[in-house]
């Protein structure tokens, strides 16, 4: 499994997750700059890191999105090579049209950094498969831009085809408005692409990848990847 | 020549032609009236600054360079420094917030060393004031909006409400970063025939003369000083971070100097200064954002985001691609030499030429008028009978509780990204902030505190008070002290009462730190917080940087344990003077500071590390504002357990509870641990005071609230 990290001018969680990935994995991750035009041969995963690409003075991710590198990026993405976006990555994912709809301000209109309770709700996408079903994980969020919103026929569409993996939730599971954090459309925190390829969340995994930072349910994460290749799962990118 | 019009005082003038050998021209006269004013000089305080210690084993770098800088061992060096921002932020509070936040990263950027993490200390006005809500929604707004964008955490802090802020907020902003020891960064290696390098933002007519502006009242007038006001770019900031960064790993880079106050001319003449080299600098060519600026605007614009880079020309080509990669300006703007004179040019033609060390060095000292207050030792008198115990303990605990200072700081430290860069163990709302470092087993402990309160009644036991804290609460962690920055942020030194409590706290803080070892290696001095409607109460800030050995033996607090013995290590008979709960009860100026022990604290320090170190404790706490009582409160609802405690001594009640100050803390005990906890705290005053028990916390002849009210109460906000 080889892993590349996309760095936009202005990304600022590239090392935490390039670390995280390593650390919990052990394999292969090449740190790849925004000018690139081709990914390294044989990646299997492209991870879009959060931060502040070009210090997200648009639309955050907007201008990520028309970076060189996303030719290659939406080309594997579309291809079915895996693609996960944390953050600003998951915004430059929606900007990009590769997941629907868009990351607005937070209702609260501020910034807000906080440990998250989310309920998992697929454990059979290549991101999630050793999540128990309906598992109740934390996950921080820090973010002034990821209250989810899509059109109601189009979300009615997402939900249908059980295209969201993340809600944010209460300790027991509740998926309530007390839990939501942002606004967004129901209590959602993380959406996959109808492929099952392309994986776009708000709350920050990396975070909680090591007992020292106070939670380790990222590691189950990651481990999913490694174990979705390990049984034979192919990354049909380039 | 008009040289008052610049704000120069008449033996500065004098001192400046002594110097020259001539009359200074319009643009000389300008760039030493910035230089030399109170902001870049620290003419009426440099030789009170002396009283500081700042040598001691773990001392690499002191005082005088960006930052300074600690040994963390194995080749590794923290370096860290704290800055006011005020008079910006008081007058546009987001971007003079923002800019503080970027001042302080790009000083510790300067000595080659990755920002880590950021702390702040706000003060503002009393909640009902009606500017407070957005001066303080703005400030917060601020340095939220730029170290979250810049992607250093900001992990905790210190928030003071009081009515002498307002319209007059304080806003210190500490930064702190990890550098290998031998791969630092000096603004003293220059050498000549090497060349000048602008990297970062163009030169733009923000922030001109900034320095100046910070070193006058504020007024009604000062609105009108926007044009002062430098404008935050945090992308353009990160992209600055990791460009000199790559320069500094690829060896690239001579000397580095950041741009902050009196931009060009305050950090290349330092460099020129301190390497004792010659300068000679080209302003027209340097990159600008309005084309008709004149030279000494070029030389005092305080626009963000630039640092100054002295270069080996055959290096030149290396660091332009790095900078290409990181789409940052890079201009060649000059050359050292080796002649002993610091030279602007513009289009070839000479505008200003001094002697290099003149600018930094030259300043006249300046020495006020100092005399003692005549009501200080009034204000110590307060007849205790006159103040009856509370009728409603479980009342009175709420009420200062929720008083604005004491009240939990959630609406503020959820606005900034505490987390990123994956190192945060402890983030804000705690008493201290703890950091893992990489690769290593010790963890970075870091306090960030300050008590205006004490210090205003008083300023020498104030400011020892204020220090003293800070160790407390490291040495219970389990944290060795390595040293201190300070922010010193007073009113006008001009009033003699007021410059006698600014020699008074640096006396205090003096004696703190040469009691319990603690060199200051860095700090800053912002003078003239006062409006019309009145002074700032003395206010030194704190930020304190120690070292706990590995993460099993550092004791957190609130984590009691059902069974827990409850001590109280310290004595009992603390003071209510410039206590929160005297404050709540409006009696600002009664009683006096508890008196400084530097054999106490000492003694203390040590057996509190004994204690982390050995295990003797599930939990601990050292005493801070709201005395004993708000230490239970806090323990009890982040353990969401109850205690029962009876407080078998004679002292009132409301003293032993409210009281403040001095070597003292709260411990959590597990049964087991005992013998041996009383064994490292033996010969030390010692009190058990109960035991952690189901879901209300009781004090015997007190309060007695369910902690779950006491958490709906007082932790949502």
């Amino acid at each position: 499994m080889k892993t590349a990290v996309v760095i936009f001018p202005g990304s600022n969680c590239d090392r935490d997750v390039i670390c995280a990935v390593r650390e919990t994995l052990g394999r292969e991750v090449i740190p790849l700059w925004h000018r690139e035009t081709a990914l390294p041969a044989g990646t299997d995963l492209v991870i879009l890191p959060g931060g502040f690409s070009f210090g997200d003075y648009l639309r955050s991710g907007a201008m990520a999105a028309r970076s060189p590198v996303m030719e290659a990026v939406v080309a594997h993405g579309k291809k079915g090579g895996l693609l996960l976006g944390i953050c600003n990555g998951f915004q430059v994912l929606t900007e990009s049209r590769l997941l629907p709809g868009a990351l607005l301000p937070n209702d609260s209109l501020v910034f807000h950094c906080s440990p998250c309770h989310l309920r998992v709700e697929r454990t059979d996408t290549p991101f999630t498969n050793s999540f128990t079903p309906r598992q109740i994980v934390q996950f921080p969020i820090a973010h002034g831009e990821g209250r989810y919103f899509l059109f109601p026929d189009e979300l009615r569409a997402l939900e249908d085809r059980l295209g969201v993996v993340f809600r944010y939730s209460t300790p027991s599971g509740e998926i309530s408005g007390e839990a939501n954090p942002n606004g967004s459309v129901n209590n959602i925190a993380g959406i996959i692409s109808e492929g099952g390829n392309i994986l776009g969340l708000m709350p920050h995994p990396e975070r909680v990848s090591e007992s020292i930072l106070g939670g380790e349910d990222g590691r189950i994460f990651w481990k999913s990847i490694l174990s979705f290749f390990e049984k034979g799962g192919k990354s049909n990118g380039l | 020549m008009d040289f008052k019009r610049y704000g120069l005082r008449k033996e500065e003038y004098e001192a400046a032609v002594s110097a020259l050998g001539r009359e200074p021209n319009e643009c000389e006269l300008r760039i030493l009236a910035v230089m030399w004013s109170e902001h870049c000089s620290y003419k009426s305080t440099k030789h009170l600054l002396r009283h500081f210690p700042s040598t001691g084993e773990k001392v690499v770098l002191g005082p005088g360079e960006n930052a300074g800088i600690v040994d963390l061992g194995d080749n590794l060096g923290a370096a860290f420094k704290a800055e006011s921002h005020n008079h910006p932020s008081a007058v546009a509070p987001y971007q003079g917030a923002a800019t503080g936040v970027g001042g302080i990263i790009r000083d510790i950027l300067a000595l080659g060393a990755r920002p880590v993490a950021s702390m702040d200390g706000l003060f503002f006005g009393s909640p009902d004031h009606p500017v407070t809500a957005s001066l303080s929604s703005g400030i917060v707004a601020g340095v939220g909006g730029y170290g979250n964008a810049v992607g250093v955490p900001t992990v905790g802090g210190k928030t003071v409400y009081d009515e002498c802020y307002n319209e007059n907020p304080l806003l210190n902003a500490f930064c702190i970063g990890l550098v290998p020891l031998d791969e630092i960064v000096s603004s003293k290696t220059a050498r000549p025939g090497q060349l000048v390098v602008l990297l970062g933002s163009k030169t733009g007519r923000d922030g001109i003369a900034g320095a100046a502006f910070a070193s006058v009242l504020l007024s009604d007038d000062s609105k009108a000083n926007k044009p002062s006001i430098q404008i935050g770019d945090p992308f353009a900031e990160k992209l600055l971070i990791e460009a000199c960064l790559e320069l500094q790993s690829k060896k690239l880079i001579v000397s580095m100097q950041d741009m902050g106050a009196a931009g060009i001319t305050s950090s290349s003449s330092e460099v020129a200064a301190k390497s004792g080299v010659g300068m000679i600098l080209h302003f027209d060519r340097v990159p600008l954002r309005a084309a008709d600026m004149e030279p000494w605007e070029i030389a005092l614009s305080e626009s963000q985001e630039r640092m100054l880079l002295i270069v080996d020309p055959l290096h030149l080509g290396e660091v332009q691609a790095v900078a290409e990669k990181w789409e940052l300006d890079c201009a060649v703007i000059g050359e050292t030499n080796e002649e002993d004179s610091y030279t602007i040019l513009w289009h070839g033609t000479e505008v200003a030429s001094f002697p290099a060390a003149l600018l930094g060095d030259g300043c006249p000292p300046r020495r006020w008028p100092s005399k003692k207050p005549e009501d200080l030792e009034k204000n110590w008198h307060f007849d205790m009978d006159s103040l009856p115990l509370p009728k409603d303990w479980n009342a009175a605990l709420l009420a200062l509780l929720e008083t604005p200072s004491l009240a939990p700081k959630e609406w503020i430290y959820r606005q900034y990204d505490s987390m990123v860069q994956t190192n945060t163990v402890t983030g804000p709302g705690h008493p201290l902030s703890v950091l893992r470092i990489r690769g290593r087993d010790s963890l970075l402990a870091l306090v960030l505190d300050a008590d205006p309160w004490k210090c205003a009644l008083d300023p020498h036991r104030g400011g020892a008070e204020t220090v003293a804290r800070t160790i407390r609460t490291l040495s219970v962690a389990g944290a060795d002290v390595l040293g201190l920055t300070d922010c010193l942020n007073f009113p006008s030194p001009e009033v003699p009462e007021q410059y006698w409590a600014l020699e008074e706290c640096i006396r205090g803080m003096a004696e703190c730190c040469e009691a319990l070892n603690c060199p200051v290696v860095s700090g800053n001095v912002s003078l003239y917080n006062e409006t019309p409607s009145g002074a700032i109460c003395p206010t030194p800030v704190v930020g304190t940087v120690g070292l706990i050995p590995s993460l099993e033996v550092y004791l957190p607090s609130g984590r009691w344990k059902e069974g827990d013995r409850l001590f109280l290590a310290g004595p009992c008979n603390s003071s209510l003077g410039g206590s929160q709960y005297l404050l709540s009860l409006g009696h600002r100026q009664a009683e006096r500071p508890l008196m400084f022990s530097p054999e106490g604290e000492a003694d203390f320090a040590e057996r509190a590390r004994k204690t982390a170190r050995m295990k003797g404790a599930s939990s601990g706490r050292a005493l801070a504002g709201g005395g004993l009582a708000v230490a239970l409160a806090k323990d009890g609802a982040e353990s969401s357990r109850g205690a029962r405690i009876a407080l078998p001594v004679p002292t009132r009640h409301d003293v032993v509870l409210f009281g403040e100050g001095g070597p003292r803390a709260l411990y959590s005990v597990p049964v087991g641990k005992v013998p041996l906890f009383r064994t490292i705290w033996k010969g030390y005053p010692l009190l058990e005071i109960g035991r952690v028990e189901g879901d209300t916390l009781t004090v015997e002849g007190a309060f007695s609230l369910p902690i779950g009210e006491l958490t709906s109460r007082w932790r949502v906000r």
